[in-house]
């Protein structure tokens, strides 16, 4: 899809010194540096308001950046055509994200229909996707308020890997849902990526969520990065602002332990 | 004699006037909708326009009619016919609601789902045509549906200039002053605007999106 050659691509994104201000000049995002590797899930942790959806923005250009540079496949995306940035990204955001006059099919097929597939191609493809994601082939025709929380969300996703990108950006997609539906999309989606080994770049608050589902957790605090530490590693930082997050946690005895995933 | 033997002694006349009546707020509403639902488009995207747009969509609404109808009489090829000049008049009146609804339409579009659209690759025109506007189009129809009932109305002063429609019932009543005549006029008016708000209505509410 994109014309950069695949052996340059040791990192798949990359934050060099980047700051976002707002034209206010208060700064959201100071002085990023963080390197993100291609097929890992790439935890951005942080609590609200922390600057994490900030970041995420930045790598598919809907912000940018005031200050450094972000780079995507090793180019700037100040220099890439923003239009074929974003096709090369799949995007999935919490629920809201779903065109309401669309039905399931058409809002999994945007991406494909943008960049004008044959019908027969996109539609094998929306088919393929819905499997995937587990949907059930009647709800294609069904238009989003006529589904369930969990339904939307795994329209989200398939939605985000439609034209089979290899970066994918998640924003709290599964904030939105009830304890059980959630664990039922983290341990789906862990499948998923197991299989898919895309770059995913994920968005969340949740500590247990990013234990389960991250290679790595980056851990953001006021518009700081605080640290970038394996899963294994996380819980056992010693640094305090780590413990803290951790902490605020570990309502449960088992939580510090090493877990194994479902 | 009262206004149902009158409309039916004279019900070729009253078909007539009914059929100008139409044509003349037929033509002004669709060359409204063609210019102000674009400029209504316009200020949306670039809210600097939006004062000076809005404002002078405003002003024009505040003129009287008939004043209205003085002022274009001076205006080059516009002028030389009734119908044109009503036209004119028309089209300008209806363009607050048109201007004012697309924009409104637009804005209050789910910000989240504009995002959604931009962040997976949407260009503008993509984002305007398959999201922005389906979206607004519930909103867009009901500045139509104002601006048809404003037109319907007022089109019955354009008898006034010699511009035909069933203002000229409402004009050779009053001079008559004989109700019947005027009622002639004044009824197939507000069923014509009763039928345009019903029908534009119903549109309404199957192309909104819930």
């Amino acid at each position: 899809m994109s014309s950069v050659p695949s052996e340059v691509n040791q990192t798949a994104i990359e934050f060099l010194n980047v700051s976002y201000r707002l034209a206010t000049g208060y700064e959201l995002l100071r002085n990023l540096n963080l390197t993100v590797h291609p097929g890992e899930t790439l935890i951005l942790l942080g609590r609200s308001g922390s600057g994490k959806t900030t970041t995420l923005k930045l790598i598919n250009h809907l912000l940018a950046p005031s200050a450094g540079e972000v780079r995507v496949q090793g180019r700037s995306t100040r220099d890439w055509d923003v239009i074929r940035l974003r096709r090369t990204i799949g995007y999935a955001i919490q629920e809201v994200g779903l065109f309401p006059h669309f039905t399931v099919a058409r809002n999994i097929a945007v991406v494909p229909q943008i960049e004008h597939w044959p019908a027969e191609r996109t539609r094998q493809r929306v088919q393929e996707l819905m499997q995937l994601v587990g949907l059930d082939q009647q709800l294609a025709a069904r238009y989003p308020r006529e589904l369930s929380g969990g339904q939307r969300q795994r329209v989200g996703v398939a939605r985000a890997l439609a034209a089979d990108p290899p970066i994918l950006l998640m924003d709290e997609p599964f904030g939105a849902l009830d304890p059980i539906t959630r664990a039922e999309l983290q341990r789906e989606f862990r499948a998923l990526q197991e299989r898919m080994q895309k770059t995913v770049v994920f968005v969340t608050h949740d500590l247990r969520e990013a234990l389960r589902l991250g290679t790595r957790i980056a851990l953001i605090e006021a518009g700081y990065l605080v640290t970038v530490l394996p899963v294994a590693e996380f819980v056992h930082s010693p640094d305090p602002l780590v413990a803290d997050y951790v902490d605020a946690f570990d309502s449960g005895p088992n939580l510090g332990r090493k877990r194994t995933h479902p | 004699m009262n206004v149902w033997q009158f409309m039916l002694e004279n019900h070729t006349e009253v078909i007539e006037l009914t059929l100008e009546h139409l044509w003349l707020v037929g033509v002004s509403t669709i060359l409204a909708v063609l210019i102000g639902i674009p400029l209504g488009i316009l200020i949306a995207r670039w809210p600097a326009l939006n004062k000076p747009v809005l404002g002078s969509a405003n002003i024009i609404q505040t003129i009287p009619s008939l004043a209205l109808f003085g002022f274009l009489l001076p205006a080059p090829w516009i002028g030389a016919r009734a119908d044109r000049l009503a036209i004119l008049a028309l089209l300008l009146y209806a363009l607050l609601p048109l201007i004012r609804n697309t924009y409104t339409g637009i804005r209050g579009v789910d910000p989240a789902v504009v995002e959604a659209g931009r962040g997976m690759g949407m260009t503008t025109r993509q984002l305007l045509w398959q999201v922005q506007l389906p979206l607004a189009l519930g909103v867009i129809i009901a500045g139509v549906r104002v601006a048809v009932v404003i037109s319907v109305g007022l089109a019955t002063i354009a008898a006034a200039i010699g511009a035909g429609g069933l203002g000229e019932y409402i004009f050779r009543g009053l001079a008559m002053v004989n109700d019947s005549v005027i009622l002639a006029g004044a009824i197939p008016a507000a069923m014509l605007a009763l039928l345009a708000d019903v029908t534009l209505g119903w549109l309404e509410k199957r192309l909104s999106p819930r």
